[in-house]
């Protein structure tokens, strides 16, 4: 095998694993627009949001420690212990269930039966509002996450794989970090599969995102199942969160991440969670080997652009994404 | 409060037993339009209470002050001899009354056996945790769920589109599916809007020979909206007719139907 081609190989595996990490933050759209039909723009804050918490809560930090100060002449900041990363990965689980549950109490809840660009206008609003309550609670200052992931090539792969290609061929250079953050997307989304066919909560979930109507009748509280997928979405963002934040740091550029699930949902249709994952990998190899074949020849950075020309090819030709059925108007 | 509570026999020899449902002086308004106008009736354990009127007269929003869907402005709903508060959808269906819609409320993305297990989620106690800790427990009430709806499935013979999904289906059949969801619940009071409407002459006669059935093999009581003025007559026990929200007649087929101001209503106002 030539050398050039394994290393175009070693790039479709790279796109691939980059691939999973979109799809990851393009699920968390899906899961709350297929329940409710609300686009969350506050899922990129979310994960920012909660990978704040996670780092604040792990080194011990107190919440809201400048004003606290502030108000009260004190000169507190950290409450002097380290929670263990388990712990502290629970602990941040409830603050993003609680953040669901107040975001459907005090929101959306006064907004239900509102147009779409209604409820989307309400989700920008959340978005600044938390990301200045991340920077109330938290400070503003990156952040390291420090939860121990392993980092760097992955040698085990590099040594297994250099005799394949000749001496121009030094092996597979994979990132461990990649390869762990694969890992951990693929187990989320195998629960989410499992928990919303298998089980009665999942199954509600479903039924909310065919007909409301219908769920009310078979007794399902609507309140309850839009929590649940905001809670769910909440979780989607914090794995999306840590796996981002461990390679480049917890700081405001995390909550961009959601611009790359944009062309991810254009390609995957908004309420398919296949679509998600496919269109997330499609995206991923797409950039990646775009950047390696074609990129030289036009300057290279095309990983900026590449995914929105896909996804608006995508769209003039197929706008219901991937798997979105056709609808054709009743008349 | 107390309330009347004595037992009648149909001429099919079936006994009607007490009032399960009670409206009292009803009153619901969407603005400045009155569609239920101070309105009271009852509901008897077992029997078929049809609700009939021209197009319009406030038989759908009636049956959607029942099932929690609209919130009337006055009066009471009595629910098993107890004032019920102001109920969610989701509560009241909680509470054993399952409906169907006017314009049929599926889950067109499911398939027909989906749709019905969707009806047995009220009956699935077990919550995410203990459906993952107790798996026996979980697996014998997901045995049982499953044959309580392979039961309604055979029931209203609709076995052989049982992997369709809804969406493909024609809409005599859809109407079928909705009432087997409703069933699955094992409710106690079933409420049908125009189960039949827009149906030919043999699907009509397939359903009402399932709500007679139903009735009379679940003991369900049911109350249904029918325009079809021979299936009322052939199907119910008691009828209250409605027009402009008013409520002009209460009785059996036969007082109904002589009745002077039915007949000027029906005769007045154009009706399908
Ligand atoms: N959600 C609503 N908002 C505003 N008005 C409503 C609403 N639902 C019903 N109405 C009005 O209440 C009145 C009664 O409507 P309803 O649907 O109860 O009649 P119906 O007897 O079921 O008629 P049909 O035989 O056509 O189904 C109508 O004037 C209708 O326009
Ligand atoms: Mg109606």
């Amino acid at each position: 095998m030539s050398a050039d081609f394994l290393y175009g190989v070693e790039v479709v595996i790279n796109g691939l694993m980059s691939g999973v990490m979109y799809a990851l933050v393009a699920l968390g759209f899906v899961l709350i627009f297929k329940a409710s039909g609300i686009f969350n723009f506050a899922q990129g804050v979310m994960a920012l949001f909660s990978a704040l918490t996670l780092v604040g809560i792990m080194e011990g930090q107190v919440p809201f420690a400048h004003l606290i100060n502030a108000i009260f002449g004190t000169h507190i900041h950290n409450f002097g212990w380290e929670v263990p990363a388990l712990l502290a990965i629970f602990l941040t689980v409830l603050v993003m269930v609680a953040f669901a549950w107040a975001v459907q109490k005090f929101l959306f809840r006064h907004l239900v039966g509102q147009e779409p660009i209604i409820l989307f206008m309400a989700t920008i609003g959340l978005a600044y509002f938390l990301e200045g309550i991340g920077d109330l609670m938290w400070g503003s200052e990156i952040r390291t996450l420090a939860l121990g992931l392993p980092q760097g090539g992955a040698r085990f792969i590099e040594d297994a794989t250099a005799g394949l290609g000749g001496d121009d061929f030094y092996g597979f250079f994979i990132d461990k970090l990649d390869i762990v953050a694969s890992i951990v997307a693929i187990i989320l989304v195998a629960s989410l599969v499992i928990f919303s066919q298998y089980t009665k909560h999942g199954r509600a979930m479903r039924a909310v995102a065919d007909d409301h109507q219908a769920a009310l009748s078979v007794g399902i509280s609507l309140n309850f199942v839009w929590v649940l997928v905001w809670s769910l979405a909440g979780i989607v963002a914090l794995v999306a969160g840590v796996m981002w934040g461990a390679k480049s740091g917890v700081q405001f550029s995390l909550s961009l991440i959601a611009l790359k699930a944009l062309p991810v949902l254009m390609l995957g249709g908004f309420t398919s969670i296949p679509g998600a994952i496919v269109g997330g990998l499609i995206i991923g190899v797409g950039e990646k080997l775009f950047e390696y074949l074609i990129g030289p020849m036009v300057g290279g950075a095309t990983e900026n652009w590449f995914a929105y020309v896909l996804a608006l090819l995508f769209l003039v030709f197929r706008p219901q994404g991937l798997f979105g059925e056709k609808i054709i108007e009743r008349v | 409060m107390t309330q009347v509570l004595e037992s009648y026999q149909t001429e099919d020899g079936r006994t009607i037993g007490d009032v399960v449902l009670d409206l009292k002086n009803i009153t619901l308004r969407f603005g400045g339009v009155e569609a239920i106008k101070n309105i009271s009736f009852n509901i008897r354990q077992g029997e078929i209470r049809a609700i009939i009127g021209p197009n319009g007269a406030g038989k759908s929003s009636m049956l959607n002050v029942i099932s929690g869907f609209y919130t009337p402005q006055e009066g009471e709903v009595w629910f098993n001899g107890k004032p019920r508060a102001p109920l969610r959808p989701y509560q009241v269906a909680r509470q054993g009354i399952a409906r169907t819609f006017q314009n049929i409320a599926l889950f067109e993305g499911m398939s027909v056996l989906d749709n019905v297990m969707t009806g047995r989620l009220n009956h699935m106690k077990s919550g995410m945790l203990s459906q993952a800790i107790w798996k026996g427990k979980a697996e014998r009430e997901e045995i049982e769920n499953r044959e309580r709806v392979e039961h309604v499935i055979d029931f209203l013979e609709i076995q052989s589109i049982r992997k369709t999904p809804v969406g493909r289906l024609p809409y005599g059949l859809k109407k079928r599916v909705e009432l087997a969801r409703a069933l699955a619940a094992e409710p106690n009071l079933l409420l049908l809007d125009e189960p039949m409407a827009g149906m030919n002459v043999e699907e009509k006669e397939d359903m009402s020979r399932f709500i007679l059935d139903v009735n009379d093999e679940f003991g369900t009581t049911i109350a249904l909206i029918e325009h079809d003025m021979g299936v009322v007559m052939d199907l119910s026990d008691r009828v209250v007719v409605m027009d402009y929200g008013r409520k002009i007649g209460d009785g059996t087929p036969d007082e109904v139907r002589s009745n002077q101001d039915v007949i000027d209503a029906y005769l007045g106002v154009s009706n399908d």
